[in-house]
């Protein structure tokens, strides 16, 4: 597989894995968000509902003490008494003990002309005939007014009670102090900027808001005719965006509304908001962080068991290869040995007849001697070859004994002493000592030796050396022997090629090409490996490893 | 490889008798005729039934057994001359190399197993032999 491949199928598994997992928590995140969001919104309402009510109850808890008040005072004294300005004098003094909600107080008869007056002003000339409030009062026998001016210039609020006797009306009423009332109103306020009010059916304001200059617009929705309860809107201006509630009091028309101003109120879900978003992205910095890794070790790890996977193939293309040879040749043999063997005792016979016959005195009977010999000389080589072709085909188990690796070496190099002489090559010995004996086939590991041998004499031809090395590695249980020879080394070409069948560097007719196939096939039989390492110019090594227990290889 | 120990020239039958059986009709033919030379008492067949038919007829004392021959091999032959004639010396022949088929041959009574193509001489030798250890046994 190729390394964009790869790098594709790690695309692949990055985009996936991100999707199955980004996906879900950005979800979770927007989900618990806007959960929270309009569980927020609807608590933070619910509050304003019951604080609306609350101040809806202390303000309507006030205006009835104040009735209440003045009615006490009303029905509690005679009108002789509320005529008398000293009586009236005390009698507003008493109120006044308590708070000083109460500015002034005034006895009214039914013309509308103050009959006596307790207070800061000189409203004894007034006359209140065409009055609002005057004529109120006449009907419903008790009237609280909305906030006005009247006769002395300054925002108030009048309560009369209507009075019956002597056959007469009487009026008695009391001004509020709004500067009380204002700030009775405002009594509570929540955050910085929240605002509460009161306005008349008409939507004009009863008390002095907070923050001056109410825009109508705000409470607009509330207006019209009362309802029960407490009703909540939110209102967004250019400046800012408010909670308002609204309320309407149970002892006057008027309806309190309270404003809030929704940033101060919704701080904690802004923060939420932050955090929310702070988790959901250090988690998606996270994922991305965890998913590359493991990407990258997925590909890595892809990477390498290609890359074995590939080695093996061509483990196996070798394998088959030479099984396919060994069927091929055993298949050849016979055809190719029938034939010889006939040729061989044709020639035989022509050597008898050669014998029998006079012929010797033919000029040429040495010829004919000569082809013979050629014949029988050349049979055998055919023969030969045919019979190291044959080392395919066997199927034979090998033969397994203990064996030390290190003698199996000493005796094979015993073989080649002569020739080793002869040429001037120095055989350099590196023996381990602690090798352990090994389950294996001797005649087998001494063939390939003794390959290796000769190709190593070959590629020297004259004067080098050889180093035989042999080690133990405990871990693998594995021998290890290796070749070593200074010669001339061999080109990529030829390394690609070393182990195929009939494959050969030297001349025609001196190697047959099948050495090194036939000892790659007898290692790999015996559970072991051959490889090696070649450079040109510098030698070649060959290593082989024999594991120490014999175990069969499948084929 | 040379032969040239030869003192007969004429066909003198004082040898063993040998019957050779062989596919291969160039060389049974060859191979009796040079073993004629060599003082044999030779006989050629093609098959391996023709050789247990010739065997019932005359009486020998080498058999050289081709392996790979078409209808009954060489194997199933020898077991058949060795159930019936057990004192019988067989060598094997074979152009169809590895142990596997001699080392089966050799467990079924066979004398020797030799690989084509093979020198006359061994094979001489072989016969020789064989023969002795028959008359021995």
């Amino acid at each position: 597989m190729s390394i964009f491949g790869l790098k594709d199928l790690g695309t692949k598994i990055a985009i996936t894995a991100l999707c199955f997992s980004l996906i879900p928590l950005i979800g979770l995140g927007v989900t618990m968000y806007s959960m929270f969001a309009s569980a927020y919104h609807t608590k933070v309402r619910a509050n304003l509902i019951t604080l609306a009510e609350n101040k809806r109850q202390g303000i309507d808890l006030f205006l009835r003490e104040q009735v209440a008040q003045l009615r006490t005072v009303a029905y509690s004294h005679s009108v002789d008494e509320l005529s008398s300005q000293d009586k009236l004098d005390s009698i507003l003094t008493t109120m006044q003990l308590g708070s000083r909600t109460f500015i002034d107080v005034g006895l009214i008869n039914e013309e509308g002309m103050h009959v006596s007056y307790s207070g800061p002003y000189n409203l004894y000339q007034a006359n209140y005939k065409n009055e609002d409030w005057f004529n109120q009062v006449m009907v419903r026998k008790i009237y609280v007014s909305d906030v006005f001016e009247g006769f002395r210039g300054f925002p108030h609020m009048v309560i009369a009670i209507k009075k019956q006797e002597k056959g007469r009306v009487w009026i008695l009423r009391a001004t509020i102090d709004s500067d009380i009332f204002d700030s009775l109103v405002r009594w509570l306020q929540i955050g910085d900027s929240g605002d509460a009010y009161l306005v008349n059916r008409a939507g004009d304001l009863q008390t002095r808001p907070r923050f001056g200059n109410k825009s109508k617009d705000v409470y607009a929705s509330f207006l019209g005719s009362p309802f029960s309860g407490a009703r909540t809107a939110e209102f967004e201006s250019q400046k800012r965006k408010i909670f308002v509630g609204g309320i309407w009091l149970e002892q006057k028309d008027w309806l309190l509304v309270i404003e809030e101003d929704m940033r101060g109120e919704l701080q904690p879900l802004f923060e939420t908001q932050a955090a929310t978003w702070a988790v959901v992205g250090s988690g998606i910095a996270f994922i991305i962080i965890g998913t590359l890794l493991i990407t990258r070790m997925i590909v890595a790890q892809q990477d390498r068991s290609n890359r074995e996977q590939a080695q093996l193939n061509e483990e196996l293309i070798q394998s088959s290869k030479m099984a396919a040879l060994g069927k091929l040749a055993a298949g050849v043999a016979h055809e190719v040995n029938n034939p010889l063997a006939v040729i061989r005792e044709k020639a035989g016979w022509m050597r008898d007849l050669l014998e029998e016959e006079d012929v010797g005195k033919s000029p040429n009977f040495q010829e004919f001697e000569d082809a013979v010999d050629k014949i029988e000389q050349h049979v055998e080589r055919a023969g030969n070859v045919v019979h190291r072709m044959l080392g395919f085909a066997r199927r034979m188990e090998p033969v397994c004994n203990d064996l030390y690796v290190n003698d199996i070496l000493k005796q094979t190099t015993a073989f080649l002493d002569n020739e080793i002489r002869f040429r001037n090559i120095e055989l350099v010995w590196n023996l381990a000592s602690d090798l352990p004996t090994i389950q294996s086939d001797a005649a087998q590991i001494q063939q390939v030796i003794l390959n290796l041998f000769n190709n190593a004499i070959d590629a020297i031809d004259r004067n080098g050396h050889i180093t035989v090395t042999t080690g133990y590695d405990a871990v693998m249980e594995m021998v290890s022997i290796s070749l070593r020879d200074d010669g001339p080394g061999m080109d990529k070409d030829v390394q690609k090629r070393i182990f195929d069948p009939f494959f050969t560097t030297k001349k025609v007719g001196e190697g047959t090409g099948l050495g090194l196939s036939i000892s790659y096939s007898i290692i790999n039989k015996l559970g072991g490996s051959i490889r090696f390492e070649s450079e040109e110019g510098q030698g070649t090594e060959f290593v082989i490893h024999l594991p120490v227990k014999h175990h069969d290889r499948k084929e | 490889m040379t032969e040239k120990n030869n003192s007969q020239i004429a066909p003198v039958h004082t040898g063993p008798s040998v019957l050779v059986v062989d596919d291969e009709q160039d060389f049974v033919e060859t191979l009796v005729k040079r073993l004629e030379r060599r003082g044999f008492k030779v006989t050629g067949v093609g098959s391996g039934q023709d050789a247990l038919l010739k065997l019932g007829e005359t009486k020998f004392d080498v058999v050289i057994l081709d392996v790979m021959m078409p209808g009954m091999d060489g194997i199933e032959t020898l077991r058949e001359i060795k159930l019936a004639w057990p004192k019988i010396q067989v060598i094997l022949l074979s152009g169809h190399g590895g142990e596997e088929m001699g080392m089966r041959g050799m467990a079924y009574g066979a004398y020797a197993y030799l690989l084509k193509p093979v020198s006359l001489k061994i094979v001489v030798e072989t016969a020789y032999m064989a023969f002795e250890e028959g008359g021995l046994r």
